[in-house]
């Protein structure tokens, strides 16, 4: 795309590393404010139990202890609420209960709060946490979603029926897509758990609430990806406190990954309290507090069928999951699974007819709702292991499958969007490009010669195609409010050039990994024609920033920097006007490029810093314009962004042992235009290894008391540089048609494509084997790969 | 209890609670907050510290056991202003995102060069598996490690 001075398109190294690297970063749990306090929490041993006494006595009279709040305490103040509303088929509203910020008759998870106790030292609270006695009463527990769904099983919630929050479908009516399915001449038939995942960010979450008494303020420093988000919920929704009167600082936040957008019950709470005590109190997640609280990922238990004709074209597609919502609805909970996820069944294929239904369930878990990628890696790994099982059964190579499927490009400009069976139409794509250049990065056919040989040597070498594609750029507001969003989803963009040209930018993005401080400041310099020493990205608080709705779902340079762009473009026009009276010509003869304002066709032109002075210094200025040149701009997109691309997992499976190594990883991906390539490459890895990390390494497990077994970093697998080799990366360009700068979106793409393409791996060197094997249930450990060799399915969730 | 410790060559003399992590004691007493809390257990390495030299995960050691010890952290490495070609890697590869694990890996790195300078990419990824890093795929951290082992063999003083 185009640059007055190099910048857009550039590695740029990033601004924000130098505190990083030198320790003065500042994380929420590294500020510490006059007179704080400290909190900890009483929380459910049992997974489902009345509780029949909360007994605080002892407790209260523990050294430090300030005070102690229970579930009755806050049994008049509402509960987080749920951001979405997603409806039944028969078109009734979601069983949406309350979620309490502490519960005071029974608890739903392990790690429900029941009291919160505060006291003048860390060590202090927790020692007196541990001396609240609670009476429980111990109740059935069930915690896979297709079980709690049957008739008999454990209420989560005793008013609501079967644990049902919503029974939904989107798609053709499936009588359609029967009757395509009657007709193929093969189906391939995949049942499967998209296991349950933690996100591990790995800075915890940690918070500071205070109130000013004289003020009447509040404030809430929280490690959020989303402040403003926060406030509007904790302030509307929950605690009914005005707005103007709550402040919220995100300030570094280490990692988020979807964990950090929700409305956590402890930010209101400490918010809460901190009037109550009038002093400040923080609270930071212990790790294992991390696991048992932070929302969870996936989870989905899914049987997907996909038809073929006898040529290999798809011609339906049909899609029954049952999502696994935890114990109450998160900020996204119900979202996830249906519109983000129903939304995508499409995947880069023209399938005439598709169905998907999700049922919604409540279990006696952690809430799961987004987590990298959201809704979307679910969709993908169905599409994607489907295209690879069928290319095995029906003896067709898996690229042939999908070049035959693919949808053919369009650019969204001269070729319209593509219109899908599932609510979307796509913006721009050359889904073509992508696995083609895939394909020469692997060097596929000399790596069937490769597999063939391995395989006389009773070697299994593998490969596994993942060809995705994504909605990101979440969202135009009217959409998703059609859809059942409860707030708009713009964002909101301020430059404020200040007198001597230097330029403060407030964006409503929020960073926390992804380098907003470098790319936004290479756009805005850009397009200004300034140094990037002139330029400074203002994010994450409340006080400074306007508005914003946050980062997630690959939005912020698609969104925030659009909103951004809006505003400079009302800056160049200003300036222009300035420029026109200094210079004594008509404002449409200047012209504005690499930083100045010139007339058109001679050599009269005035610098952006002069601009800049004049509008702030405003003696010789034209007559009817305001002084000063600061715009923000709410920028409210036309269409979601589809990125894509190919990803390609080269494997090999020990025989005696079924231990699998990753041998290549090649992502091919197109996220439109690139301001920063190290900041997209860079995202795509991270992504990369989440999505390698749960078809390898990652999984939740729950034992039928409702205990997480994988509670800690020595039950979890976490994923470890001495896993991996490193990856193989490309891009390809295919502008978005419709924001300002050409962009789709980088964050997710890595975690969405990855999944499928490594389990398709394993999968193609055990069928190399002769071992005809469907599915194997992630992670794909050692014994499960071995006894899947030996003819075992495991498919227990 | 009382204890003496030279932290980044400056002396403290604290009279702390015995149960005291070193973590906290160089966080919030000193308030050094480079050193990052990730999961209290030794696991995630965020709290990589240098005691006497080698480096050290300070979540697992009591403030009361570096009595008497010399403690180096991420605030301390750059020397005379200069950036400790790690620092400089990390910057230069990219090697870090969100920037929370970063001091910690920075810090066993640091150790891990002092003992083999001239690494493999196998032997910085086993020296590695200490430290998680969610953000980054750890590809970034192997090439700056690699790119500050290149450097520190051309001279560039620690």
């Amino acid at each position: 795309m185009s640059t007055t001075n190099g910048l857009i398109g550039q590695s740029v190294k990033r601004v924000e590393d130098k505190r990083f690297i030198t320790g003065k970063g500042k994380y929420t749990d590294d500020i510490i404010l006059p007179l704080q306090t400290y909190a900890a929490f009483v929380r459910s041993i049992y997974a489902h139990a009345k509780i029949i006494n909360v007994d605080t006595t002892a407790a209260s009279a523990m050294p430090g202890v300030v005070a102690i709040y229970t579930g009755a305490d806050v049994a008049d103040i509402n509960g987080v609420p749920c951001g979405w509303q997603v409806n039944f088929k028969n078109g009734d509203t979601m069983k949406e209960p309350k979620h309490p910020l502490m519960v005071a008759d029974k608890a739903r998870h392990t790690g429900d709060a029941i009291a919160m106790v505060i006291a003048e030292t860390r060590e202090q609270a927790k020692d007196a946490a541990e001396a609240v006695i609670v009476d429980y009463e111990e109740l059935p527990v069930v915690v896979n979603a297709a079980e709690a769904v049957k008739p008999g099983a454990p209420l989560v919630h005793d008013d609501v029926p079967n644990n049902m929050s919503f029974d939904w479908e989107l798609g053709n009516p499936k009588a359609e897509v029967d009757e395509a399915m009657q007709k193929a001449e093969h189906i391939t038939t995949l049942e499967f758990v998209n296991q349950r995942l933690v996100p591990n960010a790995i800075e915890p979450r940690s918070y500071i609430g205070s109130y000013d008494a004289a003020n009447e303020k509040y404030t809430l420093y929280t490690s959020t990806q989303n402040p403003h988000l926060i406030r509007l919920l904790m302030c509307a929704f929950v605690l009914g406190i005005p707005e103007h009167k709550v402040r919220v600082v995100g300030p570094d936040v280490g990692g988020g990954f979807g964990s950090k957008i929700y409305h956590y019950t402890e930010e209101a709470l400490v918010t809460w309290a901190s009037k109550k005590i009038n002093r400040p109190i923080k609270w930071t997640a212990e790790r294992s507090e991390s696991f048992l609280l932070d929302a969870h990922g996936r989870d989905h238990i899914t049987k997907a069928e996909m038809g073929f004709d006898k040529d290999g074209n798809v011609l339906a597609l049909r899609v029954k999951t049952f999502a696994n919502l935890g114990a109450y609805l998160s900020t996204f909970g119900a979202c996830v699974p249906t519109y983000l996820h129903g939304t995508l069944m499409q995947g880069l294929y023209t399938t005439p007819k598709i169905n998907i239904d999700v049922t919604g369930v409540f279990t006696n878990t952690t809430a799961v709702d987004a987590y990298r990628g959201a809704g979307r890696p679910e969709a993908t790994y169905i599409l994607e292991r489907l295209m690879d099982l069928a290319a095995l059964e029906m003896n067709i190579d898996p690229a042939e499958l999908r070049f035959k499927n693919f949808i053919p490009p369009f650019d969204g400009v001269n070729q319209p969007g593509y219109q899908t069976q599932v609510a979307l139409q796509y913006d721009s794509g050359n889904y073509h490009g992508v696995l083609t250049t895939g394909l020469q990065m692997l060097g596929y056919a000399d790596f069937r010669k490769q597999q063939k040989e391995a395989a006389q040597n009773g070697k299994l070498l593998g490969v596994g195609f993942s060809t995705y594609i994504e909605a990101c750029g979440i969202a135009p507001s009217a959409v998703v409010g059609s859809l059942g969003a409860r707030a708009g989803l713009y964002e909101v963009g301020q430059v404020r050039v200040q007198p001597t040209g230097k330029v403060s930018v407030f964006t409503g993005a929020h960073s926390h990994g992804q380098g907003h401080e470098t790319t936004f400041a290479q756009v805005v310099a850009d397009k200004l024609g300034i140094p990037m020493e002139d330029v400074e990205i203002i994010h994450g608080d409340s006080d400074s920033v306007a508005f914003g709705m946050g980062t997630y779902g690959s939005r912020s340079l698609a969104v925030g920097g659009s909103a951004i762009v809006k505003s400079i473009d009302k800056i160049v026009e200003k300036g222009k006007k300035i420029a026109a009276h200094k210079l004594e010509a008509s404002a449409d003869d200047i012209e504005f490029t690499a930083g100045k304002f010139t007339v058109k066709g001679t050599d009269k032109s005035i610098g952006f810093a002069d601009i800049a002075l004049t509008a702030y210094v405003p003696h010789v200025y034209p007559k009817d314009l305001e002084p000063g040149l600061d715009f923000s701009s709410f920028y409210d997109p036309a269409n979601f962004t589809y990125p894509f691309g190919c990803h390609i997992a080269v494997v090999e499976v020990e025989k005696e042992t079924g231990r699998v190594t990753l041998k290549r990883f090649i992502a091919v991906d197109d996220v439109g235009n690139i301001i920063n390539p190290m900041i997209v490459e860079g995202q795509i890895h991270g992504g990369v290894i989440q999505g390698v990390g749960q078809a390898l390494l990652e999984g939740a497990e729950y034992d039928d008391n409702g205990q997480l077994t994988t509670g800690s970093y020595m039950d979890y697998c976490m994923p470890r540089a001495d896993d991996f080799p490193m990856i193989e990366t490309a891009t390809q360009v295919t502008p978005c048609p419709h924001n300002p700068l050409g962009v789709k979106g980088a964050g997710e793409a890595g975690a969405i494509g990855s999944t499928p393409a490594v389990v398709n791996a394993v999968i193609d060197a055990l069928w190399s084997g002769g071992h005809k094997v469907k599915d194997i249930r992630m992670p794909l450990t050692s014994e499960r790969v071995w006894k899947a060799m030996q003819g075992e399915v495991i498919i227990k969730n | 209890m009382q204890i003496n410790v030279k932290v980044n060559g400056v002396d403290y003399h604290h009279d702390v609670e015995p149960r005291l992590l070193l973590v906290h004691y160089l966080r919030d007493t000193l308030r050094l907050t480079g050193t990052h809390v990730g999961c209290e257990t030794s696991l995630c390495g965020s709290c990589t510290i240098h005691v006497n030299g080698k480096a050290t995960k300070s979540c697992s050691l009591l403030a009361v056991q570096a009595d008497g010890c010399e403690i180096k952290t991420i605030e301390g490495l750059a020397s005379n202003g200069d950036l400790h070609p790690l620092q400089e890697g990390f910057k230069e590869m990219h090697g870090l995102q969100c920037g929370f694990c970063t001091p910690g890996i920075i810090m066993m790195a640091a150790d891990f060069l002092g003992q083999v300078p001239d690494p493999s990419e196998e032997e910085i990824r086993y020296a590695l598996k200490g430290n998680f890093c969610r953000c980054t795929g750890y590809h970034n951290i192997v090439k700056s490690i690699k790119h500050a082992a290149a450097k520190m063999k051309e001279g560039v003083t620690v």
